[in-house]
């Protein structure tokens, strides 16, 4: 068990040696970031100083060393556009951002299990084929024009929603909440709704495809045979069977929704991670984007790093098979 | 020699000797694929309307009322005129125009090719690496597959979306300035490509494992029949079918990608607007009324994506011998 776990931490410690790689690429490929920092008055023997203090006269390996010790110790060094420390900027927009996934995740699993299940239990009926087909509309649909669409339709025709921002927020130590004031909390919904369509309906038809399996299998038709009630068998003993890849899937796919986020905020405005990201890639500001890389594939490999483990020790099985 | 396993490869081979018999379209039409398309009507709908899309798109300068590209014929006189049917609405912007008096309709053609293009150019390039890669490694397995795999690994430890951002943006960064505009398609296709190859990589990688102990490749083998012509001659044809069912939903994925990264303001310059381009400028309008300068262009790409997804469902389950 132990080496189990050994070997999947190191692993994941490999997967992150190459992104900080290749986060670390983008220096290299981004320009001089002498010239980027540099004013027009600065002569010279300045700039080979500044390039003296910043480390770029040492060589590509220790260059990297240095970056991989610094990102690990969490100092991503300073923004190119306006001076202050990345982590600091990073960290005052990560609730932001959080708070957006969860609520979307939550949504999309309190919508989609029981969608999937109706799908599941009727079969072929006019309203569960109605919903199989949106939801390869829903699927189809990239998520910015879910968001100009809810604000098109929410905002500008029905003008019942805010169309930017989160509101009001209150500060619990460093984390900003907009989930305790009423205008927080109305302007979460339609950002929240439309970070979470597109994973509504991937549980959907997970479950939907799950639930088919597991009505098929003995113990239901045997729980059918003891007079157990339909609804019993359905939304109790079977749905248990079904949820484990429901929430493998949906921990796995929280990085992903973290990244995702990015495209959602900007287009409701959100101050979320996304949006730093978003505004660092147009400025070119580097260290931000490296920051950004490495936090989002972090949060991304630590979550299949624990499924992984969480997996093993449920199921021996797996234990022994990859050993 | 006649030893069993020539005689057995002899059997499996016929069926997917690549000459091509004189019946192809009628051996086509006899087909159970062909037979399962022309019973289900929404993939029957899907192709068509993909077919229609295309040829539009593609006869943009010869049906579009106004080149979009073409400066002199915009004229700021004829701005925001709303579609036909509204009032105010003018012949022959049947869509009406956006606050440069650029009409949509010719705009939403142009920028369709645009998106096209770069879909289809972006998929037939990862196919290339993802194929020619995935092949390679599982045929030779050992070290080369060790080290693609993990590439692979580290590249779907990070999200798609944001590897197109960053090769896009990085890719446009180390262009000189004056190519920017001229190479952003090419930047684009680049970027989608990077981030979607691994999934092909990986698909050809695992039917190879499998092919590659079937007697068909052994016999080849004896048979001193050298390693790329086995490879590309009798094991791709074998793993074609779950590739192109991923090609077909990547189509969609990759149209979806270039959007996002044009909406996001990283893809197609406004010169060359592809949808994703046309949407973040009328994003910019959506409070002040006019309205058909966002709707229109989101319709066409979703009319795109889902007419491309509903097929790649069908294909899915048509391919699928489990659903037979």
């Amino acid at each position: 068990m132990l080496v189990f776990i050994l070997q999947r931490v190191l692993n994941a410690v490999m997967v992150m040696l190459a992104v900080a790689l290749l986060a670390f690429l983008i220096f290299q490929f981004a320009g001089d970031p002498v010239a980027q920092l540099a004013n027009e008055q600065m002569s010279q023997a300045d700039r080979d100083a500044l390039r003296e203090r910043l480390g770029l006269n040492d060589g590509f390996v220790t260059q990297y060393l240095r970056f991989v010790v610094n990102a690990a110790q969490g100092n991503f060094g300073i923004s190119y556009r306006n001076g202050q420390e990345v982590l600091g900027l990073i960290a005052a927009r990560f609730p932001a951002t959080m708070e957006l996934v969860l609520v979307a995740t939550a949504l999309s699993l309190l919508i989609g299990i029981p969608l999937g299940v109706l799908t599941a239990i009727h079969r072929g009926r006019w309203f569960s084929e109605a919903l199989q087909f949106t939801s390869i509309i829903g699927v189809s649909l990239p998520s910015f024009v879910v968001g100009i669409l809810l604000i098109l339709v929410f905002s500008v025709i029905l003008g019942i929603m805010p169309a930017f921002g989160r509101g009001e927020v209150v500060q619990l130590g460093w984390w900003s909440t907009g989930l305790l004031t009423p205008s927080g909390r109305l302007a979460l919904v339609l950002p929240a709704i439309s970070l979470s369509l597109y994973q509504i309906t991937l549980i959907m038809r997970l479950v939907r495809a799950e639930m088919m399996e597991v009505m098929r299998s003995d113990f239901v038709k045997f729980a059918r045979a003891r007079g157990v009630p339909r609804w019993r068998i359905q939304y109790i003993h079977a749905l248990k069977n079904c949820l484990m890849p429901v929430i493998t899937m949906t921990a796995m796919n929280m990085g992903a929704l973290i990244a995702f986020a990015l495209i959602t905020e900007t287009v409701f405005q959100w101050p979320g991670m996304g949006m730093l990201f978003i505004q660092a890639v147009t400025f070119i500001d580097i260290p931000v984007m490296a920051a950004y890389l490495c936090i989002i594939s972090f949060i991304f490999v630590a979550l299949n790093t624990i499924v992984d483990i969480t997996y093993a020790v449920i199921d021996p099985r797996l234990r022994h098979a990859t050993r | 020699m006649p030893s069993p396993v020539s005689h057995d490869s002899i059997a499996v081979a016929e069926p997917v000797s690549p000459v091509p018999l004189p019946g192809r379209l009628a051996r086509f039409r006899s087909s159970d694929l062909w037979y399962s398309f022309t019973r289900k009507r929404s993939a029957m709908f899907a192709a068509f309307a993909l077919i229609f899309l295309i040829v539009t798109a593609f006869s943009a300068p010869l049906i579009a009322p106004q080149n979009t590209y073409d400066p002199s014929q915009l004229t700021l006189l004829n701005s925001e005129i709303p579609p036909i049917w509204e009032d105010g609405g003018q012949m022959p912007f049947l869509l009406g125009t956006d606050t440069q008096g650029r009409d949509m309709l010719s705009a939403i053609l142009y920028g369709s090719r645009v998106s096209i293009v770069i879909g289809i150019a972006s998929v037939i390039l990862s196919l290339g690496i993802g194929l020619s890669l995935g092949l390679t490694a599982g045929y030779f397995g050992g070290f080369v597959d060790n080290i693609l795999m993990r590439f692979g690994d580290v590249l779907l430890s990070i999200p798609t979306i944001l590897i197109a951002i960053l090769v896009s943006a990085v890719a446009m960064q180390a262009l000189p300035p004056e190519l920017r505009e001229v190479g952003a398609g090419a930047v684009l296709v680049l970027a989608i490509t990077l981030s979607g190859w691994v999934q092909y990589a990986r698909i050809v990688r695992a039917q190879t494992i499998v092919e590659r102990r079937k007697e068909y490749v052994q016999a080849a083998r004896l048979l001193k029949v050298p390693a790329r012509r086995i490879m590309v001659n009798h094991i791709l044809p074998n793993t074609l079918t779950p590739i192109m069912v991923a090609a077909t939903l990547n189509f969609g994925m990759a149209i979806l990608t270039e959007a996002t990264l044009s909406f996001l303001g990283i893809g197609m310059p406004p010169s060359q607007p592809s949808l994703g381009t046309l949407i973040r400028f009328g994003n910019q309008f959506l409070f002040s009324g006019v309205w058909w300068v966002v709707v229109f262009p989101v319709v066409q790409l979703c009319l795109l994506v889902v007419s491309v997804n509903v097929l790649g469902d069908w294909l899915r389950d048509a391919l699928n011998p489990k659903l037979r």
